[in-house]
Parts: structure tokens; C-alpha cells; sequence
């Protein structure tokens, strides 16, 4: 198969900047960290006002400057939908879903998950700077979904 | 034909008037309101009208007159089965009709993704899956048809029209099964009452197995102008036929086992699933990369046949303001472009974290569907409406500043969707009445969103009149037919694999059975399935 001379030099740095695009992902993935939502739990929605940790929802300190955030998600709001932490806490959130599909954004973090009925999400994040992080519902949940938001107080 | 063309205006128009309100709405300008009364106030609704008819009706009924036609005219013979043509228009417009009724009688409000639990009238999973299989029965066709023509010419290679057509008609059936298989056996009987819970994590990622490759079942058909009906229209040959059809049969194996891509955030599917699909989302840019050099060679030929000159000038010789057909096409290169940029920015999941489900997503994919897709169908119908009317088209000049004002609209519109994603606005909400929503802060954005979606409004507005004028009012004969380009490099000694479709649809199985079906098992067999809620 007769390939132009120029075709074949763009065909190769295409495929020489895929790899290396794909392997600046591997590296922020493995090299820096940043994780990935993977299969955590499972629950059934209609029995997680029941199960631990979700009988309970709340933050709760679990070490120094380490805290667990319980969030129960439904239509249309978080419960809790405040939460206060001093500045440099590192929050370790334990979230599902007691109706339908709901997403959970808080606002300058990479915290972004989805929250699903049955299954539990999990994200960690550390909050370095002091302010308000306002967090919001990112999937449509119906007819109120624009209203379900809450906000993270982080303290000096 | 033309039959398919007026349902696909009728659909686009009736999404596209939701799309306006909805740029509105993010430079907080809330009209609904004024909408008539049952639909007042339901920016939803609204929503769900948008997704469905532009993304699911809109392009498929442009895309089948279309692939019926290259069929046609590479294989220089009728469709094989005159019936089968028309069961494919009725089972279509059923389709239409099934599906939206519901959804205006607010029985539906579930967006063009209906992600259970959200629960809606079975007869809207019944209508999608009427649209589905009246893409099935065109498929057919084409195929029966290519099998006469191969018969009668067994030593014969497939011309390219007719073999890229074939190629994205298989892509297509494979990728569909995920979706016909969501709504027919687990969304309709659960919705219908006959079942009474649904496992939600399955039907989501069925869709997205369906709902990835759907991007390259709208996008291929552009491809199959660019490559082969482009270059004739700029007065230039196709750079090399060989990579053409590499490129269609490489969306094979790769359109499909992507899908989880979407799903980068979800709980319930493991990560090291989403670093395959990651891994293949990055192998299927490749074939668009070898597109950017073969499509811009072949018209690169046809400006320097036309009188261009020097490193770059030759771009000059294009006719960018009196051919609305090409120009409409070049543009939808343009922010094609720009949309595969951020496509490998959503694809880099670590960065994706940063701009899942906000704004920044259907900024994204504005720019591909309504920007490249869009434009590429409205520029191709300046010829094909002409073609199938026999009417010459009415007020090329209209056309001209239409496809202009369609690209910078989209440009515009999705810079400031792309802005107000970073500054973490969620998608699919209504902004104008959400209580954290802060226009201040998003106050240009907003503004490029809202006033990027009244020049698509214009835009559209003068599509539909010079469409319009053409098929009712114009008087002149049509000359118009087919555009088919010639290769420059001759595929003389291309291998025989290039003008075989079945081992590729094999390969395809094959990889889309490694990387779709030990998730999809777990899910299905680990993960709860939970009762259905109508929530709006």
C-alpha cells in the first residue's frame, strides 16, 4: 500500500503525541495520585436509613485533622447540606443515593462524583485554603434539581 | 427521501427552538414562562425535547436519506427492496410520533439520557426503539443492495461511497444492540409494570455503550463527504483512497469500547475499566488525526487546480464566499478541531474531574454535533435538496452567510459553555432559577452562551427559509448530482483487507466482548436494583 511521504511523517507524530498524552494520564494517575471513583459498596437504597454509617448521616472527626462526612442524597437536597471543618482537614465523604442518579461537585476541588441508588461513592480531598465551597447536584433529578446544593465552611 | 428530509426539519426546528430558551437561560434571561400554556414554566421538558429530537431524530433522519443516496449512486442502482425503504420511513415516523407524545404530555421528562430510576412512560422507550430499528431496516437495505451489485461485479473492489456507507451502517447496528436492549428488556417492561425494579447502574452503562459510537454514527457521515464528495466539490481529488477507507474501517473495533469514558466518576464500576476504555478513547483519535491530513491534501489539491498559490495562501482560493456547500464544510473542520481538543481534555480522566457534568461538557459536544455535524448536514443539503427537488437552490448568498453565522455562533456559544463549565457551572440545570447560580461571577459567559444561541437561532431561521424557497418557490432547473471525488494516489495496490468488511465486524465482537462484557456482568449480577421514581 503505496502511503505519501508526508502522510506517513504526520501518521507517525499523531500517534507519537496519543502515547504521550496517554502517558501524562497514566502518570497524573499514578505518579500524582488523583483517583479514580471505583467499586467501593453496595447497599439497597430502600434499607440505608438503616445500614451504618448511613443511620447516621453527619461529620464526624475519625483523627487530627481528619474527618468523615456522611451524605445521604435524594430529591432535592444533601443531607447534611452544611458542614464546618478547620482549614487543612482532610475529608473522606461516604455518599449514596436513596432515589435516583444525583452528582456531587464541590465547587474549586477535584471532588466530582456521581451517586447512584445501590451503590456507595466515596472522595477524599483536603481543604488547604479557608472559605465557602459551595457543592450542587450535577445530574438531573428532577423537576427541583437546580435547587440542590449545600455548602462546606472551611475555618481558619 | 425527501419524506425523511421533512421529519428531519420538522424535528430539528421543533429541538432548536428549546435550544434558544436554553441559551437564554444562561445569561439568565427565563422565558419560559411564556411558553404556552401546559408547558409554562418546564425548563425540563424543554430539555428533554431538545436531546431527543436534535440528538436522537434530527441527525438520523438527515443521515439515512443521505447514506441511501451514496448507495444509490456508487453502486449505480436502485435500493434493493422499494418496501423495505418505505417500512424504514413508517417504522421512523412512529418512532417520532411514540416517543414525543409522551414526553409533551410531561410523561417523559427524563433528558434524551433517561438514566433510570427516573421513570418514564413506557410508550417513550417503545418510540426509541422504533427509531432504532427503522435504522436497522435501511441498514438492511443498503447492505441487500450491495450484495446484487457484488454478484454481478464479484472481481470488482466496492467504490468508496458505497464501502465507507457499509462500514458506518455496521459500526451502527453492532453499537445499537446496547440501547435496544435497555429500553425493549429492561426499561419498557419495567416501566410498563411488568417487572418492578431496575438496576440502574446496568441500564446506564447500556446506554453508554450505545451512546459513544452514536457520536461516530452522526459523525461518519460527514467524514463520507469530506473524503469523497469534498474534494470534487473544490474542483480536487481525494489525497489517498487506501487511508480513506483504513480510516472508516479503524472506527470499527474502536467506536464501541469507549463508552465508559463517560462513566470516569461513577461508583460501582471498577478503575481499571475505565483505564481500557480510556486507553481505546485515545486509539480512536488516531483515525480522525489521519482524516485532518487526507481532507485538507485533497482540498489543498483542488485550491492549487483553482489558482492557489504559496505555503499557506492557497487556503485563499477556496470558495469561502461563494459556495455555501464547501464553506459550510471547511468551517465545521475548523470547529471540529477545536472540539476534538477538548474532547481529548474530557478523555484525560484525571482532568475530567475538573469538568465532568459541568457546562463545559455540552460545550463539548455542541461543537462536534451542532458545530461540525450540523454544519457539514446543512452544507451537504444545499446540494442534496436541490438533487432530490430538482429545483435549483434559491438565494446562495443567504446560504452562504447562514453556514458563516452557524459557526461563529458555535464558536461562541460553546467558548462561554467551555468558560462557565471551568467556573464549575453544573449542566443540565436551570440556571435562571437556581439559588447558588452567581451571574455575576459567570457574567461574560453567560453572555457568549445566550447571545451565541440567538445567532444559531438566526442561523437556523434563514436554513429553513432558503430550504424552503428552494423546494416551493425557486424556478430554475436543478444541475446538482452526487459529488464524487477521484483518488489522486491510486489504490492500485491496496490490500484486500481494505475492501473487506467482515473481518473488521469480527475483530469488532471480538474487542467489544473483552471490554464491555466481564463489567457488564458484574454489574448486572452484584449490583441491587431499585424501585423506579417520577420526580418531576
Amino acid at each position: 500500500m503505496h502511503i505519501d511521504r508526508y502522510e506517513r511523517i504526520w501518521i507517525i507524530i499523531s500517534a507519537l503525541v496519543l502515547a504521550a498524552l496517554f502517558g501524562v494520564l497514566l502518570y497524573s494517575y499514578y505518579g500524582q495520585g488523583i483517583h479514580l471513583e471505583t467499586n467501593v459498596a453496595q447497599l439497597h437504597p430502600a434499607e440505608a436509613h438503616a445500614t451504618a454509617p448511613f443511620d447516621n448521616p453527619g461529620l464526624r472527626q475519625v483523627g487530627p485533622k481528619e474527618y468523615e462526612a456522611v451524605m445521604i442524597a435524594q430529591a432535592w437536597a444533601f443531607n447534611p447540606r452544611e458542614i464546618s471543618v478547620p482549614v487543612g482537614s482532610t475529608v473522606n465523604f461516604t455518599m449514596t443515593s436513596v432515589d435516583v442518579i444525583h452528582g456531587f461537585k464541590i465547587q474549586g476541588t477535584t471532588v466530582n462524583r456521581m451517586v447512584i441508588p445501590g451503590q456507595v461513592t466515596r472522595a477524599r480531598y483536603t481543604f488547604t485554603k479557608p472559605g465557602e465551597y459551595l457543592f450542587v447536584c450535577h445530574e438531573y433529578c428532577g423537576a427541583g434539581h437546580h435547587v440542590m446544593s449545600g455548602v462546606i465552611h472551611v475555618e481558619e | 427521501m425527501n419524506a425523511f428530509l421533512v421529519m428531519c426539519l420538522f424535528t430539528f426546528f421543533l429541538g432548536g427552538i428549546f435550544g434558544t430558551l436554553q441559551s437564554l437561560d444562561k445569561m439568565q434571561v427565563d422565558w419560559y414562562n411564556f411558553l404556552p400554556g401546559p408547558l409554562r414554566g418546564l425548563y425540563y421538558l424543554g430539555l428533554t425535547v431538545h436531546g431527543v429530537t436534535l440528538a436522537l431524530m434530527f441527525v438520523t433522519f438527515f443521515i439515512i436519506p443521505l447514506l441511501n443516496l451514496a448507495v444509490v449512486h456508487a453502486l449505480k442502482r436502485p435500493l434493493k427492496s422499494r418496501g423495505l425503504a418505505q417500512w424504514s420511513f413508517w417504522i421512523s415516523l412512529a418512532g417520532l410520533v411514540t416517543t414525543l407524545v409522551p414526553v409533551f404530555m410531561n410523561q417523559a421528562t427524563v433528558l434524551w439520557t433517561f438514566y433510570a430510576p427516573l421513570k418514564a412512560h413506557p410508550l417513550f422507550y417503545t418510540g426509541l426503539a422504533f427509531i432504532v430499528i427503522g435504522t436497522w431496516t435501511t441498514a438492511l437495505n443498503a447492505y441487500l443492495t450491495w450484495r446484487d451489485w457484488k454478484r454481478e461485479h464479484p472481481d470488482e473492489r466496492t467504490p468508496l461511497q458505497a464501502f465507507a456507507t457499509l462500514a458506518t451502517w455496521a459500526m451502527w447496528v453492532i453499537a445499537s444492540v446496547g440501547i435496544a436492549v435497555s429500553a425493549l428488556y429492561y426499561l419498557w417492561p419495567w416501566s410498563a409494570g411488568i417487572t418492578d425494579s431496575i438496576n440502574p447502574l446496568l441500564t446506564r452503562s447500556l446506554y453508554w455503550f450505545t451512546g459513544h459510537p452514536l457520536v461516530y454514527f452522526w459523525l461518519l457521515p460527514a467524514y463520507l463527504s469530506w473524503y469523497t464528495m469534498l474534494p470534487a466539490q473544490v474542483g480536487g481529488r481525494l489525497f489517498s483512497e487506501s487511508l480513506a477507507r483504513l480510516v472508516f474501517l479503524l472506527f470499527l473495533p474502536l467506536a464501541i469500547p469507549t463508552g465508559f469514558h463517560h462513566m470516569y466518576t461513577d461508583p460501582g464500576v471498577h478503575a481499571n475499566t475505565k483505564l481500557v476504555h480510556a486507553v481505546l478513547t485515545f486509539a480512536v483519535i488516531f483515525p480522525s488525526l489521519i482524516t485532518a491530513f487526507t481532507v485538507l491534501a485533497s482540498v489543498e489539491e483542488g485550491a492549487r487546480r483553482n489558482g492557489g498559490k504559496g505555503l499557506l495562501a492557497w487556503v485563499l482560493a477556496l470558495p469561502w464566499l461563494s459556495n455555501p456547500s464547501v464553506a459550510g464544510q471547511l468551517l465545521a473542520m475548523l470547529v471540529f478541531a477545536m472540539g476534538g481538543i477538548t474532547g481529548l481534555i474530557n478523555a484525560t480522566f484525571t482532568m475530567n474531574l475538573i469538568v465532568h457534568n459541568t457546562l463545559w461538557v455540552p460545550g463539548h459536544f455542541h461543537t462536534q454535533v451542532a458545530g461540525a455535524v450540523t454544519l457539514t448536514f446543512m452544507a451537504i443539503s444545499y446540494w442534496m435538496v436541490p438533487l432530490l427537488t430538482g429545483r435549483a437552490l434559491w438565494g446562495r448568498k443567504w446560504a452562504v452567510i447562514q453556514v458563516w453565522l452557524w459557526a461563529f455562533g458555535t464558536m461562541i456559544m460553546a467558548r462561554g459553555m467551555h468558560w462557565m463549565g471551568i467556573a464549575g457551572v453544573p449542566r443540565r440545570t436551570f440556571l435562571s432559577r437556581a439559588p447558588y447560580a452567581n451571574f455575576e461571577e459567570w457574567e461574560i459567559a453567560g453572555l457568549l452562551v445566550g447571545w451565541g444561541g440567538v445567532i444559531l437561532t438566526v442561523s437556523a431561521l434563514v436554513w429553513g427559509v432558503v430550504l424552503f424557497m428552494t423546494a416551493f418557490v425557486s424556478k430554475a432547473p436543478a444541475k446538482e448530482e452526487v459529488p464524487e471525488a477521484k483518488p489522486l494516489i491510486e489504490a492500485e495496490t491496496m490490500p484486500a483487507l481494505l475492501d473487506r468488511i467482515t473481518p473488521w465486524v469480527v475483530a469488532t465482537l471480538v474487542l467489544v466482548a473483552i471490554a464491555w462484557l466481564p463489567p457488564l456482568y458484574q454489574i448486572a449480577v452484584a449490583h441491587p436494583s431499585v424501585r423506579g421514581w417520577v420526580l418531576w
